[in-house]
C-alpha cells in the first residue's frame, strides 16, 4: 500500500542553490533575506522571489519565505510591501515568529499562508492552536521536543506540523554584536570578524574542549549554533508514524555537496516509506554516505528525540 | 501607609484604577522579601509560585504565603504579581486552570504569562487575574504591542532590546500599559532565545532551569586557532547589569507605567537598597520635575548592595565591548548586610536588631530606613536579650540588643563596610 509522504524542506541562499537541492530531493525550500529573516543560508531580494519561485515550482516543489525575524518599529515600515511582493510572487507560504507580521500580512497579504515558528519557545500544542485559530496553517516545533511530546502534540493540532530532521540548531541568539564587542575589547584587528555566516569561528567552553560551537554575527545580531549535528535518519519512522508533515534539513555553514548528500538519503527513506510503510526497515546505505562526508568536529545525533530535561 | 492616588480607566477587567505615576515594582523571592519591597516602597512586587514560574530555584511561594502576601500588601495599598512565565511543555499543562483560580482566589493582581498557552487559560478561568505579556514574548515593536493589545492585555513588558525612542513611539501609537525592566541582571540573549542550558547540562531554560552559561568564559577560535594572545580575557556573553537610576526623567516623560526591578534570587538587602533608591528618584520627579536633580546618595545606595558592574542596557544605544564583563565578574558589594531592627526603646536609645550575618563592637555600620533615612555609627556594647554582653554577634537570626546614634524603627536595615 502506498502512503502520502511529509515535505521534506531545506533553506536555500541562491536560485542555483535552490534548484540543485530540489533536484537532490527537497519538495520545498524555504527562501529570503536578512532584512526580514534569521540565518538564511544567503539572500535571496524581492526583486528575485518571482524568479526563485517560479524556479521551485517549474521543479515541482513549493516555496516558502522566511519572514522569522523579531522586528522593531523602524522595520516595519518596509514590511507590507514586502509582503505584497512575496505574495505578487505565489511564495506558497511565509514563516513568522513576530505578531507584527501576521498583523500585517492580514492586512496587506491576505492570500499568504502562514507558518508559525518561534524558534525554541514552540514547545506545546496549546500555543500552536492559538496562533492555528489566528490564522497559522502550519506550526515549526522547538528542536528542544523529545519524541513522544512530538507525537502527542501532533494528535493535539490539526493544522501542519513541522520538525527539524537534520543539521545543526541554533541555541542562542543575541541583538548585541558580541564578537565585535570582544574583538575589540582583546584588540584584535576588526576585520577579523567578518559579518556573515562562514567565517571559521568557533566557540569553545572552557570545560569542555571538544565540543566546538560555531558562532556568527550578522545584521540580525551574534548567533550561537549547537556542537554537533541532528540526525533523525534512523528513527524517521517513528516521527512518521507520529504523522510529522514537513522534515526540516537545516544546510547552514554546510558545504553543498553535505547538504546534496543528506536531501538524497531522507528522500531515498522517504520513498521507500511511500512504497509501503509496512514494510519499510532502515537502510543503513542511506546514512553511510552522510557519514563519509560529516565533518569529524561534529557528532551526528538524535538531538533531543530521546532525552528527559530537567528544570 | 497611605494609599497611593490612583486614575480610573476603563479595560475589559472592567474599571481599574491605575497608578496616576509610574508603577515601581520589585521582585520577592520569599514572604520576608514581600514585605521588605513593600515596606521600602514598591507599589507592586512579583512573585513565584510552586510551579509555572522561571525561578525554579528560589524559594517560591506557596498559596497560603500568597495569601498573606496580598494581605501584607495590601496595608499599603499594594499589589502583587505571580510570574507564570514558562514556555510550557505539554505535561507542564496539567492543572494549570486549577492553579491560576487559585492564584485569583489568593488575591493576587495580575500574572506575567509569556506561554499563549497560559495567557489563554487565564483569560478563560480566572477572569479578575490580569495578565501581562512577559519579557520572554520579546515584544519589541509597537505592532507586536498593538496586537497583544487587541488580545484583550492590559499590559506588555517589554523585551529588554527596546530603546527609549522606541517605548516613546509605543506609548503614542498604542494605549496599553507598558512595563520595563530599569534595573538588575539581564539575559544577554534576546529572552527566550536561549537554549544553552539544555544543551550543557540538560536543565531547560525557557522552564525555569537556566544555568547561566552565557557567564561561562569561551575561547573565541578563528580558522582552528585562538584569537586570544597570551594574559588576555576569554570570551563571555555576561552582560552588565542594568541601572537606569541616572534616567528617571526620561523614562517617566516616555510614559513608562510599570519600572521593573529585576532579581527575586536577590537578598532583602538588596531589594530594600534598591526599591529605596528608585521610590525617592520617582517621587523627587514626580513632586517637581522643575527642580528635579538626581542625588548621589540614590546613586550611592544601589552601589552599597549591588556587587556587579552597571549600565543602561539598550535604552541609548546598543551595548558595546564596555557594556560586557571580560573581567573576574563578581567584586563583592562594599557593604554586607548585617542585622533587622525589630524594635526600638526610646528611652534607653537601643534597638533589638536579629543578626544575618557576624558584626562586633568597633565595627563601623549603618542603619537604613525607607524614604533615604541614614546615619553611620560605630558598634558599641552588645548583649542578648537577656542582657549578657556579647563580644561578637555570630549567631544567624540572635536577637541582639544593640545601641543606636539616633532612632530607628522596625524593618529598617543595618549594613557593615567591608574591608
Amino acid at each position: 500500500m502506498t502512503s502520502t509522504i511529509p515535505e521534506l524542506l531545506v533553506s536555500a541562499g541562491s536560485i542555483e542553490q535552490l534548484e540543485r537541492y530540489i533536484q537532490a530531493g527537497a519538495s520545498a525550500v524555504l527562501i529570503g533575506e536578512a532584512k526580514f529573516g534569521m540565518r538564511q543560508p544567503g539572500d535571496i531580494g524581492a526583486d528575485q522571489l518571482p524568479e526563485a519561485v517560479a524556479a521551485a515550482h517549474r521543479l515541482g516543489a513549493k516555496a516558502y519565505v522566511n519572514v522569522n525575524k523579531l522586528f522593531r518599529n523602524d522595520e516595519l515600515r518596509d514590511l507590507p510591501a514586502y509582503l505584497r511582493a512575496v505574495q505578487e510572487a505565489h511564495a506558497d507560504g511565509i514563516v513568522f515568529g513576530d505578531p507584527a507580521v501576521l498583523i500585517n500580512a492580514r492586512e496587506h497579504a491576505p492570500e499568504l499562508k502562514l507558518h508559525w515558528n518561534a524558534e525554541m519557545t514552540g514547545t506545546n500544542s496549546s500555543a500552536a492552536s492559538f496562533w492555528a485559530r489566528r490564522g497559522a496553517v502550519r506550526a515549526v516545533v522547538a528542536r528542544e521536543l523529545n519524541g513522544e511530546e512530538i507525537a502527542d502534540l501532533r494528535s493535539r493540532i490539526d493544522i501542519g506540523l513541522q520538525v527539524q530532521a537534520h543539521g545543526m540548531t541554533n541555541i542562542y541568539h543575541s541583538h548585541r554584536n558580541l564578537l565585535e564587542s570582544y574583538i575589540q575589547h582583546i584588540g584584535r584587528d576588526a576585520t577579523l570578524i567578518r559579518k556573515g555566516a562562514d567565517q571559521g569561528l568557533f566557540l569553545v567552553e572552557t570545560e569542555r574542549p571538544d565540543e566546538k560551537f560555531p558562532v556568527y554575527e550578522d545584521a540580525n545580531g551574534t548567533h550561537v549554533m549547537s556542537p554537533d549535528d541532528i540526525c533523525l535518519l534512523e528513527a524517521l519512522d517513528e516521527l512518521l508514524e507520529a504523522g510529522v508533515d514537513s522534515f526540516y534539513v537545516e544546510p547552514l555553514l554546510k558545504p553543498d555537496e553535505y547538504n546534496v548528500t543528506v536531501l538524497k538519503s531522507y528522500r531515498a527513506a522517504l520513498e521507500a516509506w511511500q512504497q509501503d510503510p509496512g514494510a519499510y526497515r532502515f537502510n543503513d546505505e542511506w546514512l553511510a554516505p552522510i557519514r563519509n562526508l560529516q565533518n569529524p568536529d561534529r557528532e551526528l545525533g538524535f538531538g533531543f528525540l530521546y532525552k528527559e530535561q530537567v528544570y | 501607609m497611605s494609599q497611593p492616588a490612583t486614575i480610573e480607566v476603563k479595560s475589559r477587567y472592567g474599571k481599574r484604577h491605575r497608578l496616576a505615576k509610574p508603577e515601581l515594582l520589585a521582585p520577592a523571592g520569599n514572604l520576608e522579601k514581600l514585605k521588605f519591597a513593600v515596606h521600602y516602597g514598591a507599589d507592586a512586587v512579583y512573585i513565584g509560585g510552586q510551579q509555572y514560574g522561571l525561578r525554579s530555584n528560589a524559594d517560591n511561594f506557596s498559596f497560603e504565603e500568597m495569601r498573606e502576601g496580598v494581605e501584607f500588601a495590601a496595608k499599603y495599598g499594594a499589589k502583587v504579581f505571580v510570574a507564570t512565565n514558562i514556555y510550557a511543555h505539554q505535561e507542564d499543562l496539567d492543572g494549570i486552570a486549577d492553579y491560576l483560580r487559585e492564584l485569583e482566589k489568593a488575591g493576587i493582581a495580575a500574572i506575567i504569562a509569556a506561554d499563549p498557552a497560559i495567557v489563554e487559560v487565564a483569560m478563560k478561568v480566572a477572569p479578575k487575574l490580569e495578565v501581562h505579556l512577559s519579557t520572554q514574548q520579546s515584544t519589541m515593536n509597537w505592532q507586536a504591542v498593538q496586537f497583544w493589545k487587541e488580545e484583550g492585555l492590559p499590559r506588555v513588558v517589554l523585551a529588554r532590546e527596546t530603546t527609549m525612542d522606541e517605548i516613546r513611539e509605543m506609548k503614542r501609537k498604542v494605549d496599553i500599559e507598558l512595563e520595563v525592566f530599569i534595573h538588575g541582571a539581564m539575559c544577554s540573549s534576546v529572552s527566550g532565545r536561549c537554549v544553552l542550558s539544555n544543551h550543557f547540562t540538560d536543565r531547560d531554560s525557557n522552564r525555569g532551569g537556566c544555568c547561566q552559561s552565557c557567564r561561562w568564559k569561551y575561547d573565541l577560535h578563528a580558522d582552528e586557532t585562538s584569537v586570544m594572545e597570551p594574559g588576555q580575557n576569554l570570551f563571555t556573553m555576561g552582560s552588565k547589569d542594568l541601572c537606569m537610576i541616572q534616567h528617571i526623567p526620561d523614562l517617566i516623560d516616555a510614559g513608562v507605567d510599570s519600572f521593573k526591578i529585576e532579581g527575586r534570587m536577590k537578598s532583602i538587602h538588596y531589594v530594600a537598597s534598591v526599591v529605596n533608591a528608585y521610590r525617592q528618584a520617582i517621587d523627587a520627579y514626580m513632586d517637581n520635575p522643575e527642580t528635579y536633580e538626581l542625588r548621589q546618595e540614590w546613586v550611592d545606595e544601589i552601589g552599597k548592595a549591588a556587587n556587579r558592574p552597571l549600565n543602561t542596557g539598550f535604552f541609548y544605544t546598543v551595548p558595546g565591548a564596555e557594556e560586557h564583563i571580560y573581567e573576574a565578574e563578581e567584586k563583592p558589594a562594599p557593604y554586607d548586610f548585617a542585622a533587622i531592627v525589630t524594635d526600638y526603646d526610646e528611652a534607653t536609645g537601643t534597638a533589638i536588631v536579629q543578626q544575618r550575618s557576624p558584626f562586633r563592637p568597633g565595627m563601623e555600620v549603618e542603619f537604613i530606613g525607607p524614604g533615604g533615612r541614614h546615619f553611620k555609627q560605630l558598634v558599641g556594647e552588645l548583649t542578648d536579650e537577656a542582657g549578657n554582653p556579647l563580644t561578637v554577634a555570630r549567631h544567624p537570626l540572635q536577637r541582639i540588643r544593640i545601641s543606636v546614634d539616633h532612632p530607628v524603627r522596625p524593618f529598617d536595615l543595618m549594613r557593615k563596610k567591608i574591608g
